[in-house]
């Protein structure tokens, strides 16, 4: 399977020279690290040798050979962070999580890095967890930080970001309306949907917050597999036209409110979505086809 | 064509050529470590340092990978060079103070101090053995990994190689001659092509398989914790 995948990542690149890192990059952002099966499928792929493809994996720091854990806790270690204390910091999440720098928890959740700077020296210490900065950490705080790492977004509902709003969104077939106020996800009424589950039919909950990739569903899907979307009123199949801008995968469509049409992946894992709005100014959002 | 001058003398080389080559024409000596003849040049160890241009604005290169061009004045052994090449040489030793290879460029070039703190790494990274393998085997067995501090040598993910066919071609161009060396890992051999060798460590316990072909091995003598 992996070697299928590569195969067609290296497809992609096959009339670039020196594809060797974009082919490596977008195959660990499909398995998370670079297994051993990967690289060696990589290298009979793109006709290299194995050695080759394994130095430029072990060369870059963005490229993991071992699985990386939920949440990526990274802790600058650079000259102003360091005069501000960032040692005792490091010792203290050190002695929490039970790793050293590098290192993943046993249980997968925390992948603690340490990095030379991040760009914001004046507010050292600083820890970033999963790309969101933490500023003037002291070991205090650390507890604190992971706690609310470990209960996702840091803590923080998707709901308080402003850039993601709620939308309505309605059955393209039925023109029903999918809408679920009695569960809501973020705070706002879910999208209520269906998926085959272990032979039958499986509810699943989607958040309305445009921006939001929470969702809920009746059975564990499980992550890469295909989950098609079927609209719970008409039981047809939300057939979306195209495949997914980012994975290639089916799209499932749904109708928004007089306002235009929601593609989005149906591959559990995969946050591609694309958005065909009629009106550009609904909701102040830029006009067609936002992907990403 | 190109004309050069090196050390005072003019020299008409082919296009392509590298300094280095174009001296050993004229028989100036420079002494090479990461660089070998039907191996591409590296320019790693930096041993082969000449000065080119005018002074003040004189620099030094690595003549093993520098291309001659027209007109380019070249130095091989002026008083800047020769200290340059003596650092150079002060370094290895201290990296590897066990090879022979790196003692005996030391004792030719009167590096008589050492004054950096000993390694006693078992690699220099000169990349002979990656290029040997490569270039010349077609085996492609062993390379590079990691960066900076961490950069070693040896097969993808330490397991023993498919592709290796126990040449021994790594080891005979090592000029450290230890990374092939296990001791008491043969597991962990690369090649085990010394083997064939001369065996001078069979005493050694757990070690009638792997050896190195120095006599005796000393990076076996050096106790590593
Ligand atoms: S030193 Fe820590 S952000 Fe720059
Ligand atoms: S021989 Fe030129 S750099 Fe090593």
């Amino acid at each position: 399977m992996i070697a299928e995948e590569v195969s067609r990542v290296v497809e992609k690149h096959a009339d670039r020279r020196g594809a060797l890192i974009s082919v490596l990059e977008e195959v660990q952002q499909k398995y998370g690290y670079l297994s051993p099966e990967a690289l060696q499928a990589v290298a009979e792929k793109s006709r290299r040798s194995l050695v080759d493809v394994y130095s430029v994996a072990t060369f870059y720091r963005a490229f993991t050979l071992t699985p990386r854990g939920k949440h990526h806790l990274c802790a600058c270690v650079g000259t102003a962070c360091h005069v501000r204390g960032a040692p005792n910091v490091v010792q203290e999440l050190k002695t929490q999580l039970q790793v050293e720098p590098g290192e993943t928890t046993p249980d997968r959740e925390f992948t603690f890095e340490t990095v030379n700077c991040l760009g914001a020296c004046a507010l050292g210490p600083m820890v970033t967890v999963d790309g969101r900065y933490n500023s003037n950490v002291s070991t205090a705080k650390v507890r604190r930080i992971l706690d609310k790492a470990r209960m996702g977004t840091q803590g923080e509902e998707p709901a308080s970001d402003e850039r993601n709003f709620p939308i309505t969104v309605s059955c393209p077939k039925c023109h029903q309306s999918l809408m679920d106020a009695s569960t809501p996800i973020d705070g706002h009424p879910s999208i209520h949907l269906e998926t085959p589950m272990n032979g039958s039919r499986g509810w699943v909950r989607l958040s309305s917050l445009y921006g939001s990739h929470n969702c809920k569903s009746q059975a564990e899907i499980p992550l890469d597999s295909i989950a098609p979307l079927h609209c719970t009123h008409c039981s047809e199949e939300l057939h979306g036209a195209g495949l997914c801008p980012e994975c290639g995968s089916p799209m499932a469509v749904m109708l928004i409110e007089d306002a235009g049409i929601l593609q989005l992946c149906t591959r559990r894992g995969c946050n591609g979505h694309a958005l065909d709005l009629n009106e550009p100014e609904i909701a102040g959002r830029p006009s067609t086809r936002t992907a990403g | 064509m190109i004309t050069l001058k090196i050390n005072g003398l003019n020299v008409t080389v082919e296009e392509g050529t590298t300094v280095l080559e174009a001296a050993k024409f004229l028989g100036f000596p420079i002494p090479t470590l990461c660089h070998m003849e039907g191996l591409s040049p590296y320019g790693a160890c930096r041993l082969c340092v000449v000065e080119i241009g005018e002074s003040p604005k004189s620099r030094l290169v690595s003549s093993c990978t520098y291309p001659a061009e027209a007109g380019l004045i070249v130095r091989t052994s002026s008083a800047r060079v020769v200290k340059a090449r003596k650092m150079v040489i002060e370094l290895l030793l201290g990296t590897c103070p066990q090879s022979k290879v790196i003692q005996d460029l030391a004792s030719e070039h009167g590096v008589r101090q050492q004054r950096f703190r000993q390694e006693h790494e078992d690699c220099i990274l000169c990349g002979l053995c990656v290029r040997m393998c490569s270039e010349q085997m077609m085996a492609h067995a062993i390379g590079f990994r990691g960066r900076g501090e961490h950069r070693s040598l040896g097969t993808p993910f330490d397991v023993k190689s498919e592709v290796c066919r126990l040449c021994g071609g790594c080891i005979y161009v090592c000029p450290a001659c230890q990374l092939r060396c296990t001791y008491n890992q043969p597991e962990k051999a690369i090649c085990g092509g010394c083997g064939n060798l001369e065996p001078p460590c069979v005493e050694k316990p757990q070690f009638d398989d792997m050896m190195c072909y120095m006599t005796p091995c000393v990076a076996c003598e050096i106790k590593k914790d």
